[in-house]
């Protein structure tokens, strides 16, 4: 055969190659921003499905696993002996290991079998055969799965906190709104990494205005870290990196032996801590040995695992990219996700990098977390504009709040964050500023003005603050590590500051590492600073009716948003009325009688039309309503008569009496909400001449027209019909209150009342 | 021993429900911890740390909750508990890669384990050791 054929258009000119208009839309949506490649299994660029991972296998003799997944001990790698010995149950492995993969998988999916009973199993289980196990179970299948393992039953959330500028004043602040929004940890991290003591102040300071209890960390290398957390400058620790093969293992420079030894480092002084891995950090570094990203991951969770640290941030993490350009990729960042879960570890699951360009595919990625909740949905929504996020974005910031917390209350489900009305978190970020203001004043570290204090209240981003003296701020940073300042210095800055409430939340965290609860798996504190952990909240999912649903004061909060319409008075979220400052008054005149001029056109109201509303669903005040009906008709030469009709609040009702009254045989009817109908007398009910259904598209313009129509029609004309427009966005927004404004409409129902003739009087409002 | 009558399942979390079995490593009991005291100088950052005993209770409700690795990772830790920080700090060091030889690891097991009661930790340096070894990522 020979070469391809060379691409042509269909006129089979490869010179001109003319595209569909379609195309273009399609090549300009953002997903096609995002990067895709083909799969590539020899060089490990293959998400979970490569001829390449090893088939399970193990075997035991006197206790000890001497042979793995097809590896005999003497050729273990470093990662692998270290699962072997300390990862899995080896007392229990032979026989775990003859159960069928699928058969496991069924153990997961099904609710009926504890949680209990699948870490019985799962904890005699190789990397390959967990492997096997997820690779035979769908998304859906996973969630199912990933709702029963969850370690701790409430599920929680993690947010970045972090500054471009690494501006301390807009951590505090930010780091004040998240913890108020309801996360419940915030980390950050640093351009300038110098910066790190004075940040991780601003993020304790912060943190605890906002809402006690909250932990905090900065990410930092290994040392550092551990420096600032026995110090209690920081509550906690994640960035404890571990990867899949040796050789990215020792590129990290850390081997599992001396990250288990740094697991008991944290313990020792009371600082509670997880792994962090994901899949594709492997190839992305260049050593993925041609093994698939989530074979070389389920190693890494064993070995976070065997160190027995209570926890692991996984779901690709940094690395997202790589296997989000994979088939299957985000299914295999589930399922490192669920691995983790299975095997009782505490899952920061992800979603905490910048993904996709495109909104639809950023929420599909977050859904599989989401929905069935894990110990933190996110391990970083970005708190700070994405732009100011020093972990390089992530898939949600703060202008996704809102969208947040509508889909919790769509689904009911629980994301564990929260609506927070504007003047509660302006006090928060002003609060915070203040205190950290008061701390950096006792400490005697670089000042923070006032002018500081009111811009960053009101800030979105680093973009609105003043800028910092950096040098000074790089010598105060100094000057708190050199001076050996800890966690109690800032509690005492912050009882000097006049902010004793915020000290006390501060001392109660540190008070925690005295008693080792936070060490637990999965543990969190509450705003009444009690520790929530797997030990006494551990997840008891069992099927329908069963485990954590968010009900009660939680599931009120959830329903509040920015924007919610009042049920019993949907008016009262309305915009100030844009009208021409017209009133109508419309008075009863006594029953409606049929006309005799062949030239009139009746307009029929609602029966809350003018009276209980006065204005239509956007907001379109009712006097302009009649007006440019009134006029419509007149200037056509024809006279106009108003009507009520009392006895219903169908339109085809209304717009049908109108016309049986009106000598002309023509009639309008208007709903107080606006939609609008223009009817015949000679007509069906349920026909019409005219229709405008979508009361959100009525303006002035649209009701001259109908009235000048209306009147054309009663003079015998043919008129074209006033143009339909349509906004398919119409429903969303308005559906809902259209409704609400119908049912209070039909309360001013008086069943069976004739309609009446009203007399009308518009006037324009009196302005002094 | 007064501690047997720890009843893992309901006395979890300690600071709430047993507060009277911790004490700072100073002997000053959770509620001692008081903002007053934090003022008057009282407390310290010695005073707000866990002890090698709590380590140890916290390692009992990790096995009864059926976590035997947290519960080690927990026991090695009570080991580490009483080390000063740069000590812990240097040992994490050696054990990078092809950060120390089979020796020098010798050395500090033994170190930890003659000077420190701490066998757990003392026995995770010796099988690093091996595993180094045996994997080509010791020093030199």
């Amino acid at each position: 055969m020979g070469a391809p054929m060379k691409a042509t258009n269909v006129t089979g000119d490869p010179g001109s190659a003319r595209r569909s208009k379609r195309t273009q839309i399609l090549e300009d949506r953002p997903v096609n921003l995002d990067g895709f490649v083909e799969e590539w299994p020899e060089v490990g660029m293959v998400a979970m499905d490569s001829p390449f991972d090893p088939s399970p296998s193990v075997r035991v003799e006197n206790g000890t696993i001497v042979e793995m997944d097809g590896r005999d001990r003497t050729d273990f790698d470093f990662l692998d002996q270290f699962i072997a010995d300390h990862a899995i149950d080896a007392g229990v492995a032979e026989q775990a290991m003859a159960l069928d993969a699928a058969e496991i998988a069924y153990l997961l999916v099904d609710p009926r079998v504890s949680r209990a009973d699948v870490l019985a199993v799962s904890r005699g289980l190789t990397p390959a055969k967990l492997l096997e196990v997820v690779k035979t179970m769908n998304v859906v299948e996973m969630m199912m799965a990933l709702q029963k393992m969850r370690a701790r039953r409430t599920p929680a959330n993690q947010a970045h906190s972090t500054s471009a500028r690494d501006n301390p004043v807009q951590v505090a602040a930010d780091a004040a709104e998240a913890a108020l929004r309801g996360f419940r940890e915030l980390e950050t991290t640093l351009g300038v990494v110098r910066y790190a003591p004075l940040v991780a102040i601003a993020l304790q300071v912060g943190a605890q205005t906002g809402r006690p209890g909250v932990l905090t960390q900065c990410a930092l290398e290994e040392a550092t870290e551990l420096e600032l957390g026995m110090r209690g400058i920081t509550a906690y620790a994640e960035t404890i990196s571990v990867y899949g093969t040796e050789q990215v293992f020792c590129d990290g420079d850390d081997t599992p032996w001396s990250k288990a030894f740094l697991a008991s480092a944290y313990a020792s002084r009371g600082i509670k801590m997880r792994f962090t891995s994901g899949t594709g950090s492997e190839v992305q570094m260049g050593n993925a040995e041609g093994r698939s990203m989530l074979y070389l991951e389920v190693r890494c969770i064993l070995v976070a695992k065997g160190a027995g640290v209570q926890g692991l941030q996984n779901g690709s993490i940094s690395c997202i990219g790589v296997p989000g350009a994979v088939p299957a990729g985000i299914r295999a960042v589930l399922a490192e996700n669920l691995v983790a879960a299975t095997v009782d570890l505490e899952c920061a699951s992800g979603n905490d990098q910048s993904f996709s360009h495109s909104d639809m595919r950023r929420t599909a990625r977050l859904l599989p977390q989401l929905l069935p909740g894990t110990d933190f949905i996110c391990s970083g929504y970005s708190g700070v504009p994405n732009y100011d996020n020093m972990f390089a974005g992530s898939n949600l910031d703060p202008e996704d709040f809102d969208d947040w917390n509508t889909i919790q209350r769509d689904l009911q489900v629980d994301g564990a964050l929260r609506h927070v009305p504007e003047a509660e978190v302006l006090s928060a970020r002003n609060r915070a500023a203040r205190a950290l203001q008061g701390v950096f004043a006792h400490l005697g570290l670089a000042p923070i003005t006032d002018r500081e204090i009111e811009a960053v209240t009101y800030a979105h981003g680093s973009r609105e603050l003043p800028l910092r003296d950096v040098l000074e701020d790089l010598k105060a940073a100094q000057s708190v590590m050199d001076r050996g300042l800890t966690g109690l210095d800032i509690v005492k800055g912050l009882d000097a500051g006049g902010f004793p409430d915020v000290a006390e939340a501060l001392l109660g965290v540190l008070r925690q590492r005295v008693s080792g609860d936070l060490l637990h798996t999965s543990a969190i504190l509450t705003p009444e600073l009690t520790t929530l952990s797997a030990v006494n909240d551990p997840n008891d999912y069992a099927g329908p009716g069963t485990g954590h649903r968010p009900s009660g004061a939680r599931w009120e909060e959830m329903k509040r948003l920015r924007h919610v319409v009042s049920a019993r008075d949907p008016e009262q979220a309305g915009a100030p009325s844009p009208g021409t400052g017209r009133t109508l008054s419309l008075k009863e005149k006594g029953p409606a009688r049929p006309g005799r001029r062949s030239g009139e056109v009746v307009i029929g109201v609602s029966p809350a039309f003018g009276g209980f509303f006065s204005r239509t669903i956007v907001d379109v005040p009712h006097a302009d309503v009649l007006r440019e009906l009134l006029a419509g008709v007149e200037e056509q030469g024809v006279h106009a008569r108003v009507i009520r009709v009392l006895g219903s609040s169908d339109l085809a009702v209304i717009a049908h009496t109108a016309a049986r009254l009106s000598g002309s045989g023509v009639g309008v009817g208007v709903m107080s909400r606006g939609t609008t109908m223009i009817h015949q007398r000679d007509l069906l009910r349920l026909s019409n001449l005219e229709l405008f259904p979508q009361a959100p598209l009525m303006d002035l313009e649209t009701f001259r027209r109908i009235g000048r129509n209306a009147a054309r029609y009663a003079k015998g004309e043919s008129p074209e019909p006033v143009p339909s427009r349509n906004d398919h966005m119409a429903r969303p927004r308005w559906q809902a209150k259209a409704a609400l404004l119908h049912i209070k409409e039909t309360e001013f129902v008086r069943p069976g009342a004739g309609p009446v003739e009203l007399e009308v009087l518009i006037r324009m409002r009196h302005t002094g | 021993m007064a501690r047997d009558d720890l009843d893992p399942l309901h006395d979890y979390p300690l600071a709430s429900h047993r507060p009277e079995l911790i004490s700072t490593p100073t002997g000053k009991r959770l509620d001692e911890i008081t903002m007053q005291a934090v003022l008057d100088g009282e407390v310290t950052a010695e005073d707000l740390r866990i002890t090698a005993a709590t380590l140890r209770l916290q390692a009992r409700i990790a096995d009864s909750v059926g976590r035997p690795q947290l519960a080690r990772n927990f026991r090695r830790a009570a080991e580490m508990a009483a080390l000063p920080d740069e000590e812990v700090l240097r040992i994490y060091n050696a054990l990078r890669p092809r950060a120390s030889t089979k020796r020098e690891l010798a050395a500090i097991a033994d170190e930890l384990e003659r000077d420190h009661s701490a066998t757990l930790c003392a026995r995770l340096v010796r099988e690093a050791a091996e595993v180094y070894e045996r994997r080509g990522v010791l020093a030199g």
